[in-house]
C-alpha cells in the first residue's frame, strides 16, 4: 500500500496494480464498522427477481425491507406492472413470537384473491430465517391449493453477501425453467439484463436486425410464461456476471445450452459481443448482418464521441460499482473517452473479475474490494481521480469532494447500453466533468485532513 | 368521521412508512460528532443510507454489525465491539449511537449490557455511548425518531443547575424549517437548545477539506445541561409518552413541557410564538408581525382557489397533523389523512377540527398506498400532499402530489423546502394552491369547449 490504512483487516482487499503482487481478497463477509456499500443478501435476490413483470414480489418480513426496495430498479416492463408493487407480510412483534407462517400463508391468498398472479415470490428476510417459519411447505401447499407458481426464495439477510442473493434467485429462477424438448435454432437468451431504461429492447433490436431471435431476457421485461420457455434456447449471453454466472453454468449443466459472455457497455464491447454472439450461433449470415450494423452505428456514432473525447483529454476516472462485468466494461470504455481509470472497485466482484480488471489497468491503479466511503475518500483524492462512476450512496461523496460523478446503478432512468447507451454515456461524462460548476469551488487543501 | 384500520388485511401493499432505526439515525445525525452503528445484517444501514443520503443530498456515514450467520446463531457482541473499535479508528466520534435492528432483537442482543461492558474494556477513553432498541417490526421511522432522542437524553443528560437555555425538540422536519425556526428564536433573543439538529449535519455548505464528521448539531454539553432549562417545547403532539423525550425530561427532571404543533399553517404557528412568549416572556418583534401579516393577506388572495382543493395528506403522523390543520383553516378539504404509524392519537386529536368539515374526512393509521389510493380516489381527491412515496397516487391515480416530509427521493431540494412559520407556511401554501390553479387552468380551453361548444353544436 505504502501508506497504512486505519482498518488493518482492510489491508488484504486492496492492491495497487504494479506493486503487489499477491491476488486481491475478496467475495468474503463484509467487516464490521467499516460502513461497506454493500446491502444483504436479500438485496441480492431481490434485484435479480423484480424485473419479473406479471409476478407478485412478497416479502415475509417487517416492513422495511419492503420499503426500501419498492420500485428500486428502473426496469421497463412491456405488458404487466404488477412486480412494482411492494407487498409484505408486515410481520408485526406477536408474529415474531408465535410465528409468521399463518399470516404468510393469509397473504398469498390475499393476493391471489385481489391479482390473480401466475407466479408468486416470497421472500425470506432476517428474521424469517431466525424464527424458522417452513417458507418451503408454506409455498408448496399454496402452489397446490391456488395451481400458481409460489416460489420461495431463501435471502435472509443475514445468511452471506449480496452475492448469496444472486444464487437464490437463480436457484428460484431454476424452479420456473421446464423442458420442453423444443430447441429453437438462432434463438437466445439473454442473462444479466434487467432492462433499465429500456437496454433489453435495445438489444434485441440489434439481434433481430441480425436475423436472431431474443427468447428471453434474464430478467428485463420477463414473464412467468416467457420464463418456461427459455430452454428453447440454443445460446445464452450472460451480461452480468456476478447475479448469472450461476444461472448460466447450470442452464448449460441441465439443459445444454451452452453461454457466452458479452458486454454492451461502449463501443468496442458492442460490436466484439454482436461478432461472438453470430460466431458462437455459427451463423455467417448473422455475422455478415452484424458487420452492417456495426458498421452503419459506429460511423453515425463515432464523430460524436470524437467530439467529446476531445474535451476528456488528460482526465482521470474512478470506478466504484456494484459487479466485475461492469467494472471491466468501463475501464474500456473509458478508454474509448480517452480516460484512464486510476481507481477501481466493486461490491461483489469475483476472483477472475479482479484478474481481468488487473491486466487491463495502468500501472498505479488502486483496486478496492467491499470499500467504504472513507477508502473511496482517501484514493480518489490520492489518485487525482476528476469523476467517479457510482450508485446513489456515493453520489453525494464525489459532489462533497467536488469531483463529478457518473450513475451507473440500476435506479437510472436512461440506458447505457448499445450505440444509444455509448453516446448518453460520453454525454454525461461531458455533462458533469466539463460543468461549469466547478469553476467556482476553492481550490485550495483539496487533500483529506480528517 | 370513521377510523379505519388495515389490521384485517394480510398483506401491506405500498407502505407508506419505513421501519423504526431509519428515524433513529436522523435523530442521532442532530448530535454533533455522532457516528451510528447499527447492530445487524449489512443491508439495513446500506438501505437506510442510501434513502438518506437520497434525500439530503449528502453522504451519510453509517456502521453495521455486519452480522452473519455465526453472529446470528452465537451472539453478536464480538461484532458490535469490532464494529465499534472501527468506526473510532476511521471517524473518531464523540458519541456512537447503537441502534438494533429486527435481527439483533430477534435473537435477543442486549446492547445496553454491550455497551456498558465496552465502555469498562476501554477504561478511561473518551467516548460516549448511546443505545436505542430499535426493532424494524416495533414501529415506524417516526416512532424510532422519537425513541432515539429520548435514549440520547437519557444516556447523556446529567442533572444541571437551572439556566435560561428553554429546551426546543423537533420532530423530523427539513434543514430549511428547523434554520426557519432558529432565525426565529434569534429573533425573539430566546437562548435555546435546538434537539435533535441535522440542520447543518444533513444540509452542508461545499468545503474544502472535506469532513468526515462534523461538528455541527446539537452541543453534548448543551443536551447535557437540558435537564436545568425553564421549559421544554417539543413540537410533538402524536407522540405517545413512553417514546417523548420531553416527558423524559419532565418526568425525570421536572422540566415543564409544552406539547405544540408543528408551527404550520397560521394557528399552529401562532400557538408556538405564544408559548415561546408565554415561556420567555418576550414580545413578538415587529418582523415577525410583518411576516404573520403577510401570510394572511396571501391566504385571502388564494383562498377561493384553495377552495378547489380535496387533499390526501399522508407521511409521519406529526407532520400530517399539521398539514390537516392548515388544509382546514384555509378551505382546503381533507379527504383522506393517512400514516402507516399505529397510532390512535392522529384521530383523536384532529377530531375536534373536523367535526365541522363540510364533508367526512378519512383517518387511516397504520395503512398503506393501496388503501389510501383507494379512499383517495373514492372521494376524487385532487391533489395528494407528502414525500416521495406517494408518486403513485400522481402516475396511478392522477393526483398531483405536492412533496414535503421525508423522505423526497424523485425530486431535487427536498431537504430545503421551506413550511414551518408564518413565511414557511405562506411557502407551504403556495406549492398547494399552485398546483390547483395549474388543474384549473391547464386544461380550461379544452374542457370548456368540450363542455359548452361540441355539446351545443
Amino acid at each position: 500500500m505504502g501508506e497504512a490504512l486505519v482498518v488493518s483487516d482492510r489491508e488484504e482487499f486492496i492492491t495497487t496494480k504494479g506493486r503487489q503482487k499477491q491476488p486481491i481478497k475478496c467475495d468474503a463477509d463484509s467487516i464490521a464498522g467499516c460502513v461497506s456499500q454493500r446491502a444483504c443478501v436479500y438485496c441480492g435476490a431481490r434485484v435479480v427477481l423484480n424485473p419479473i413483470t406479471d409476478a407478485a414480489h412478497l416479502v415475509h418480513g417487517p416492513i422495511g425491507c419492503a420499503s426500501y426496495t419498492w420500485d428500486i430498479r428502473g426496469s421497463l416492463s412491456s405488458g404487466s406492472e404488477l412486480y412494482r408493487n411492494a407487498f409484505s407480510t408486515d410481520l408485526q412483534e406477536e408474529d415474531v413470537i408465535f410465528g409468521g407462517g399463518k399470516k404468510l400463508t393469509a397473504a398469498i391468498d390475499e393476493l391471489v384473491g385481489k391479482y390473480q398472479p401466475k407466479l408468486i415470490f416470497v421472500y425470506s428476510t432476517c428474521i424469517v430465517g431466525v424464527i424458522g417459519d417452513d417458507l418451503n411447505a408454506i409455498c408448496k401447499a399454496a402452489a397446490l391449493k391456488h395451481e400458481i407458481e409460489v416460489i420461495p426464495v431463501q435471502s435472509s439477510g443475514f445468511i452471506g453477501n449480496k452475492s448469496a442473493g444472486y444464487r437464490a434467485a437463480c436457484d428460484a429462477i431454476l424452479q420456473l425453467l421446464q423442458p420442453t424438448g423444443i430447441k429453437k435454432a438462432n434463438s437466445i437468451n439473454y442473462l444479466g439484463d434487467y432492462n433499465l431504461a429500456g437496454e433489453a429492447w435495445i438489444i434485441e433490436s440489434y439481434l433481430r436486425e441480425m436475423g436472431i431471435e431474443l427468447n428471453v431476457v434474464f430478467t428485463g421485461d420477463s414473464s412467468s410464461e416467457k420464463l418456461k420457455t427459455a430452454t428453447q434456447a440454443s445460446l445464452n449471453i450472460m451480461q452480468c456476471a456476478g447475479s448469472t454466472n450461476y444461472l448460466a453454468g447450470k442452464m448449460e449443466e441441465l439443459y445444454h445450452i451452452p453461454y457466452i459472455r458479452v458486454s454492451f457497455l461502449g463501443l468496442q464491447d458492442t460490436a466484439d459481443s454482436l461478432r461472438q454472439i453470430a460466431a458462437a450461433l455459427g451463423n455467417e449470415e448473422a455475422a455478415r448482418k452484424a458487420e452492417i450494423l456495426i458498421a452503419r452505428e459506429s460511423a453515425r456514432i463515432q464523430p460524436v464521441i470524437d467530439k467529446y473525447r476531445r474535451k476528456f483529454a488528460g482526465k482521470k476516472a474512478a470506478v466504484y460499482v456494484g459487479g466485475g462485468f461492469k467494472a471491466i466494461s468501463l475501464i474500456k470504455q473509458f478508454r474509448e473517452l480517452g480516460m484512464e481509470v486510476v481507481m477501481i472497485g466493486t461490491q461483489t466482484g469475483r476472483k477472475e473479475e479482479y484478474e481481468t480488471i488487473n491486466s487491463l489497468v495502468a500501472d498505479g491503479t488502486v483496486i478496492l474490494d467491499d470499500a467504504n466511503p472513507a477508502e473511496l475518500e482517501r484514493f480518489m483524492t490520492k489518485q487525482g481521480a476528476n469523476l467517479l462512476v457510482g450508485g446513489v450512496k456515493e453520489r453525494p461523496l464525489a459532489y462533497k469532494l467536488g469531483i463529478a460523478f457518473i450513475d451507473h446503478n440500476h435506479d437510472r432512468k436512461h440506458p447505457l447500453s448499445g450505440y444509444v447507451g455509448a453516446v448518453n454515456f460520453a454525454r454525461e461524462v461531458y455533462s458533469t466533468l466539463c460543468s461549469p460548476v466547478w469553476n467556482y469551488l476553492p481550490d485550495h487543501d483539496r487533500g483529506d485532513v480528517v | 368521521m370513521k377510523e379505519k384500520k388495515a389490521a384485517c388485511r394480510n398483506v401491506n401493499e405500498n407502505p407508506c412508512n419505513m421501519c423504526m432505526p431509519m428515524g433513529g439515525i436522523l435523530a442521532l445525525k442532530g448530535i454533533e460528532n455522532t457516528m451510528v452503528v447499527l447492530h445487524g445484517s449489512q443491508g439495513c444501514s446500506t438501505y437506510m443510507r442510501r434513502h438518506i443520503s437520497e434525500h439530503f443530498n449528502e453522504p451519510v456515514d453509517v456502521g453495521s454489525s455486519s452480522l452473519n450467520e455465526k453472529g446470528t446463531i452465537y451472539g453478536g457482541e464480538k461484532n458490535l465491539k469490532q464494529a465499534l473499535d472501527n468506526v473510532r479508528k476511521v471517524y473518531n466520534p464523540g458519541v456512537i449511537g447503537i441502534l438494533t435492528t429486527c435481527l439483533a432483537e430477534t435473537i435477543g442482543e442486549d446492547i445496553g449490557r454491550f455497551a456498558e461492558e465496552y465502555l469498562q474494556e476501554k477504561n478511561g477513553e473518551e467516548i460516549f455511548l448511546v443505545t436505542a432498541p430499535t426493532p424494524g417490526y416495533g414501529g415506524t421511522q417516526a416512532e424510532g425518531y422519537f425513541f432515539t432522542a429520548r435514549r440520547i437524553l437519557t444516556c447523556l443528560t446529567k442533572k444541571s443547575e437551572k439556566h435560561n437555555k428553554i429546551n426546543l425538540i423537533v420532530s423530523n422536519i427539513s434543514p430549511a424549517d428547523i434554520r426557519e425556526i432558529k432565525r426565529i428564536l434569534n429573533l425573539m433573543e430566546i437562548k435555546y437548545t435546538l434537539f435533535p439538529d441535522f440542520s447543518d449535519t444533513m444540509d452542508r455548505p461545499f468545503q474544502r477539506p472535506y469532513r468526515k464528521m462534523t461538528p455541527e448539531g446539537t452541543k453534548i454539553e448543551d443536551i447535557r445541561k437540558m435537564s436545568g432549562a425553564p421549559a421544554t417545547l417539543q413540537l410533538g403532539m402524536t407522540v405517545e409518552d413512553a417514546l417523548s423525550p420531553g416527558k423524559y425530561l419532565a418526568e425525570t427532571f421536572g422540566v415543564p413541557l409544552y406539547n405544540l404543533p408543528l408551527p404550520i399553517g397560521l394557528e399552529n404557528t401562532d400557538r408556538f410564538m405564544e408559548v415561546l412568549q408565554e415561556v420567555t416572556g418576550k414580545g413578538l418583534p415587529d418582523s415577525l408581525q410583518q411576516e404573520r401579516g403577510r401570510l394572511l393577506d396571501g391566504m385571502i388572495d388564494s383562498h377561493k382557489y384553495n377552495f378547489l382543493g380535496r387533499a390526501v395528506l399522508f407521511g409521519e403522523p406529526e407532520l400530517v397533523y399539521a398539514l390537516t390543520r392548515t388544509c382546514l383553516e384555509n378551505g382546503i378539504h381533507p379527504v383522506v389523512v393517512a400514516t402507516g404509524s399505529r397510532t390512535a392519537k392522529l384521530a383523536e386529536l384532529l377530531q375536534p377540527y373536523i367535526e365541522a368539515a363540510p364533508e367526512p374526512v378519512q383517518i387511516l393509521s397504520g395503512t398503506d398506498f393501496a388503501v389510501i389510493r383507494k379512499y383517495g380516489e373514492a372521494a376524487e381527491a385532487n391533489v395528494a400532499i407528502g414525500d416521495s412515496t406517494g408518486r403513485y397516487l400522481e402516475e396511478k391515480a392522477g393526483i398531483p402530489l405536492i412533496r414535503i416530509g421525508f423522505p423526497i427521493l424523485d425530486r431535487m431540494g427536498g431537504h430545503r423546502l421551506l413550511s414551518v412559520g408564518y413565511t414557511g407556511t405562506m411557502a407551504f401554501l403556495d406549492r398547494v394552491t399552485n398546483t390547483l390553479l395549474d388543474s384549473k387552468l391547464k386544461p380550461y380551453r379544452s374542457r370548456m369547449y368540450d363542455t359548452f361548444y361540441r355539446k351545443a353544436t
